[in-house]
């Protein structure tokens, strides 16, 4: 068997921030009643977190659970694990009405860390990203450059960005674009 | 003579020389200076001509608003035209050339207009140009063409970056003048986030050269305080260099950013556009100085009163020796004094106002200076720069009662307001008789989605000219923004101001007030557009009494500096022209960017490789190297076809068509639209959604479809695989994918909410490979892992397994006709089983094929491709496609509209093959024509051309097509003229051109 390939395999760059393509990661696309007994034991069967709350990712043992819309999750969890946590998942769901989904494949995930991520990122989506306007386990389905993207902060601080995976050359072309050396804003 | 003085230079630094060329001459300046200081110190009084008379212009102004001394700037892939030298920073290796001139700036040719401007008035293109009709397009504009114009556009590609930002603030703050600081500090100190543009290298606006004491100190040292203090404030956000451009509806706003214009080719971006939203706006944009209207305003020499105080206390530059000023109102004194003080020769002060000003006159006549009211200006002379004056009484006709010889002139005709921000998102004006200005209407601001104002204006550009008020007004706007953003201000004293009491400005519109015809024609308004007092009054007598009608005729306030100096003068006239009050004729409408902003700038990063996001599949790198061209489709780039060495692309194709269809071909068919709709109503919703029965479809199969808008239009088509009880997978087109998903969610979010149905979209979780061709059962067994044989993977069904050991999904369907499997796999390892097909395909003689052969061969099956049998205004029922529309459903989306009378019509036109008598191939998009003409003399019509090609299988055209009563046309024929000239003749005959039973596909 093959192995499989992340979109731009790994790709980085190091600018005024540090933008790397984070590799394989494991997605579920989890629709269904959030508030529900079964959602949320299937996120947590997933990711050991609870739901997030709108425009919010709760981050779990086993991955994090990122709120997309009043009735969708993107769950995180590592890529190989995805097919055993879906079927958790699912097992957890039982007979309520809901669809869960491995996405694993068809989106590309950035990771942009250093003291300027947050102007990188104000350069590209229109967002707030100011320190207390944006802070850890926040998440945003916005824009970035021309593409739908969604933007989260990690529990350390860094920026987690995924796109479709189509888009993922423009994406880190992008990302690199934005941290060319001496482009600092100095704003935040 | 023009020149540096010894003294003063607040801006400049005297131990920092800068070298730079004018037109290719070497010149001397100091840091800090801009081109327009350092061009004055080098006596360069001549900067330009005029767009239409080619006059000689100089230096009017000393910032935004010049309208005169534009120049092409930098080299190569640097060179920018119309750049504003008062506002460019100087720097070493400065090189600017002048514009609009030929030969040369010192002797052009174009002036000649100048003298024959008598006959060259308002107007005068679209008078006399206008016949012969057929001379405008040959003669007349190349001409014209030729003449006319500023700047000439860059010949490279642009050699710098440039980016956006997005910022956010409770409060933006438009201009740090004394006014913007002071609101700032307000507002700040409230708690609110505040941001603060000012677009030059400094604080503080003009007070340090206006002078006055604030809180005690020197104006210079209280700037420097409060920017101090807002600088040690975390929620403060300082931006020099950076031009608030725009005000827009919701609290948006642009700034522009001029990161490296001062030091070209260094690191980091040349402009940033910031993209802001507040949720308060403050601008405090200051005012603009006016100039007099008189005769001769426009030569070399003639400079706004306080341009020439800038250039005096800011570069220590006098820009003439023997001056003479002219004003309606105080300030103009200043000038005066600040000359007299560094030495300057100052002749004369003409006070229009028959009893002069206020304190500034007696401080000026202390200083001995000859102070004359009542008077004017007759008329100016010079060439190419000022060598004297006539002095009149102003109300009068202009005979002159003396004559000066001087080199330079200050004028002021009053001071406006920048009302331009405020007014870009509808904030209303009144005009205010005593200060002759217009003001923001307080009462009418630009208001946001809450109906309450959103921008608030401070200092001048409240029309509050004098420091304590501006500070007082500045102040009052801070705390009402921090209040409308939910903080209470504290109450602070104001700051206490030292300064002089000034009388009131008399409104002096022309100069002598009954100027000869002879002076009018030469008292200019627009220097840039040279437009001329005469110009507007003679608009008005031709008729045209609309302000914007008469800015467009007479090109008043059109150029690119938009009327900064020429507006309200321009329409005073035209209101003295009219008989009517200011307020009456109005102004025109101020719209974005207050001073023209780079394209780089709003282009941001979207050039060269990120213009437009271009998308890959997980083969794409694949295929440039073997031999693919590409062809967008949507925002993809698919292979058209791979051509070989030593083919052509049509070559190709035929190839492509031939060896599938005789032995196997491999399609990267990854942009296909896969949407995943699942849920216990799921079966019930694709009834809806398709325009045949879905639900009845059994597990492990698959089943076309057509989707209608509810207009009941086909807006796509593809193949559904029933996954489980409650799961399918509707396959879309490439182009369908996205707006398909947003269809399904509309009605499922908006109609039938309370339906069980989830979907997603998985496109791009699978890269999809079609194998296809006599052979393609062999390659799949050559790579093993699962039986594809016809038992147990039948036509239209599909199973789930591995090939290679790469997990997989197989689907027995056919676009082609061939024998075919679209295998569908992870993305990640999409390129890995591409590979091993490839391999595996080697002793099959497979090939790769691109989307023309796809094209070619689903033409040959008749198979619809939608955009090209359909184009939104075509229902399935034109295609023959009735066996899948339902008969027994009770319902779905469109069935309604294709009950209506016109759908149902017999005379739609019908889909069907069309066969060229002598087999060529039809020209696409041609219409059949039928008998007689129509209402505009065209032709009729009775048909038209859909799809058409060359067919390898056959040896000839191909083509299909919708027309009158096709299917009962069998064997007609029917000319389509082509854009070549020739009539083709072609056969209405069956769509379906090759294996009409389908045998080929189900083997």
């Amino acid at each position: 068997m093959s192995e499989p390939i992340s979109a731009l395999n790994g790709a980085r760059f190091d600018g005024i921030a540090r933008i790397a393509e984070a590799g394989l990661t494991g997605m579920i696309t989890l629709r269904g009643d959030l508030a529900s007994k079964p959602v949320k034991a299937a996120v947590a069967a997933v990711t050991g977190a609870k739901p997030p709350g709108q425009g919010q990712i709760s981050f779990g043992k086993t991955g994090a659970a990122g709120w997309m819309s009043p009735d969708e999750l993107m769950l995180f969890c590592p890529y190989a694990a995805a097919p055993a946590l879906l079927a958790k998942a699912e097992a957890a769901l039982g007979r309520a009405h809901a669809l869960a989904v491995d996405v694993s494949d068809a989106r590309a995930v950035f990771r942009v860390d250093g003291a300027a991520a947050r102007e990188v990122m104000g350069k590209l989506f229109p967002i707030d990203f100011a320190p207390g306007a944006f802070e850890p386990g926040r998440l945003r389905r916005s824009r970035m450059g021309q593409i739908a993207a969604a933007v989260w902060m990690e529990q350390d601080g860094g920026f987690g960005v995924i796109c479709f995976r189509s888009v993922a050359g423009y994406a880190f072309a992008l990302l690199k674009e934005a941290a060319t050396p001496g482009s600092a804003v100095g704003v935040y | 003579m023009s020149t540096r003085i010894a003294k003063q230079g607040r801006l400049i630094d005297r131990s920092r020389p800068v070298t730079f060329t004018f037109n290719g001459k070497p010149m001397k300046g100091f840091a800090g200076d801009t081109l327009a200081s350092a061009l004055l110190a080098n006596d360069q009084v001549l900067v330009g001509r005029s767009f239409k008379y080619h006059r000689p212009r100089g230096i009017v102004a000393s910032g935004a608003e010049e309208p005169n001394a534009l120049v092409g700037l930098g080299v190569g892939a640097r060179f920018e035209p119309n750049q504003r030298v008062t506002t460019t920073a100087l720097f070493d290796g400065l090189c600017a050339v002048s514009q609009n001139h030929w030969p040369s700036l010192e002797f052009d040719i174009g002036a000649v207009n100048s003298a024959l401007s008598r006959f060259l008035p308002a107007g005068f293109y679209y008078k006399t140009f206008i016949h012969p009709r057929a001379f405008w397009k040959y003669i007349y504009e190349p001409v014209i063409r030729q003449s006319a114009g500023l700047g000439k556009p860059p010949k490279e590609e642009d050699a710098d970056r440039y980016e956006h930002f997005y910022a956010f603030a409770d409060v933006l703050v438009i201009g740090g003048g004394v006014a913007g600081l002071m609101a700032a500090k307000t507002a700040a100190e409230a708690g609110a986030r505040v941001l603060v543009l000012e677009q030059s290298r400094h604080w503080g606006g003009r007070t340090p050269v206006d002078g006055g004491e604030i809180d005690g100190m020197a104006a210079e040292d209280w700037i420097a305080a409060v920017v101090s203090s807002l600088k040690s404030m975390p929620n403060v956000t300082l931006r020099r260099r950076c031009m608030g451009a725009g005000v827009y509806d919701h609290g948006y706003a642009l700034g522009y950013e001029r990161l490296t214009d001062h030091r070209p080719g260094t690191e980091g971006p040349r402009h940033r556009l910031w993209r802001i939203r507040a949720r308060q706006i403050i601008t405090a944009t200051g005012a603009l100085e006016r100039p007099l209207s008189f005769a001769g305003n426009d030569v070399p020499g003639v400079m706004l009163a306080s341009a020439m105080r800038d250039y005096v206390v800011n570069y220590g530059v006098a820009p003439g020796q023997r001056v003479v000023v002219v004003t309606n109102n105080d300030d103009a004194y200043r000038t005066a004094i600040t000359l007299k003080q560094a030495g300057v020769d100052v002749l004369r002060i003409l006070d229009a106002r028959p009893t002069g000003g206020g304190g500034l006159m007696e401080e000026a006549r202390g200083l001995g200076l000859r102070v004359d009211c009542g008077r004017g200006v007759a008329k100016v002379s010079g060439g190419k720069r000022v060598a004297k004056l006539a002095i009149c009484a102003q109300e009068g006709s202009g005979a002159a009662l003396e004559e000066i010889a001087c080199d330079a002139v200050a004028m002021s005709g009053g001071w406006s307001p920048v009302v331009h921000l405020w007014s870009h998102c509808g904030g209303k004006l009144d005009w205010d008789e005593a200060a002759a200005m217009f003001l923001p209407d307080v009462a009418r601001p630009p208001v946001g989605a809450d109906g309450a104002g959103f921008v608030q204006t401070a200092g001048a550009a409240s029309g509050v000219l004098s420091l304590s008020e501006g500070l007082a007004d500045a102040t009052q706007a801070g705390r009402a923004a921090a209040k409308a953003c939910g903080f209470k201000a504290k109450k602070g004293k104001l700051p206490e101001v030292t300064e002089l009491g000034e009388m009131p400005i008399a409104p002096v519109w022309l100069m002598p007030a009954s100027a000869s015809d002879e002076l009018r024609a030469k008292a200019w308004l627009d220097f840039q557009n040279d437009v001329k007092v005469s110009d507007v009054q003679l608009a008005a007598r031709e008729g045209y009494e609309s302000v914007e009608h008469t800015k467009r005729y007479t090109t008043l306030g059109m150029a690119t500096d938009q009327g900064k100096l020429s507006n309200i003068n321009g329409l005073a006239v035209l209101s003295e022209a009219l008989g009517r009050a200011i307020p009456q004729v109005g102004t025109t409408t101020f719209r974005p960017p207050y001073t023209p902003i780079s394209f780089g700038a709003m282009a941001g990063d979207a050039r060269g490789a990120l213009f437009q996001p271009v998308r890959h599949t997980p083969i794409q790198d694949w295929h440039g190297p073997h031999g693919a061209e590409f062809e967008p489709v949507g925002q993809w780039r698919r292979p058209y076809a791979y051509r070989r060495a030593d083919e052509s692309l049509d070559g190709a194709v035929m190839r492509e068509v031939k060896n599938t269809r005789q032995a196997v071909g491999i399609l990267d068919a990854s942009t296909l639209g896969k949407i995943l709709v699942k849920g216990p109503d799921a079966g019930r919703f694709l009834d809806m959604i398709y325009t045949n029965v879905m639900s009845s479809l059994a597990p492990g199969k698959c089943r076309y479809g057509l989707m209608c808008s509810e207009n009941g239009f086909l807006i796509d088509d593809g193949v559904v695989a029933r996954i489980d009880d409650q799961t399918f997978l509707c396959h879309t087109t490439t182009g369908g994918a996205d707006h398909i998903h947003a269809h399904m969610e509309e009605w499922l979010q908006t109609e039938w909410w309370d339906w069980q149905v989830y979907t997603a979209n998985v496109t791009e979780q699978f890269a999809q490979i079609a194998v296809v061709g006599p052979k393609a059962r062999a390659v799949l067994e050559r790579l093993g892992g699962m039986d594809v044989s016809k038992t147990a993977l039948p036509f239209m069904t599909w199973a789930d397994g591995s090939l290679a050991g790469i997990p997989v999904r197989v689907y027995r369907i056919s676009f082609s006709g061939e024998l075919s499997f679209e295998i569908g796999v992870k993305a990640g390892q999409g390129k890995a089983l591409w590979d091993r097909l490839i391999a595996a395909g080697d002793e099959f003689a497979m090939m790769p094929y691109g989307t023309e052969a796809l094209h070619i061969m689903r033409a040959e099956k008749g198979f619809i491709m939608i955009g090209d049998e359909t184009d939104g205004t075509v229902i399935p029922q034109d295609l023959g496609l009735n066996w899948a529309i339902s008969k027994k459903k009770e319902d779905f989306i469109g069935k309604r509209a294709q009950a209506r009378s016109h759908m149902t019509d017999p005379t739609r036109w019908k889909l069907v093959g069309l066969e060229t008598l002598d087999g060529s191939v039809l020209p696409d998009g041609a219409y059949a024509v039928a008998e007689g003409v129509n209402a505009n003399g065209q032709r009729n019509t009775q048909g038209r051309v859909s799809s058409t090609y060359y067919s390898p299988t056959l040896g000839r055209g191909i083509a299909m097509g919708l027309v009158l009563h096709g299917p009962e046309r069998m064997g007609e024929v029917l000319e389509f003229p082509g854009i070549d000239g020739k009539t083709y003749q072609a056969r209405i005959v069956d769509p379906v051109v090759f294996d009409k039973e389908g045998e080929k596909q189900n083997v």
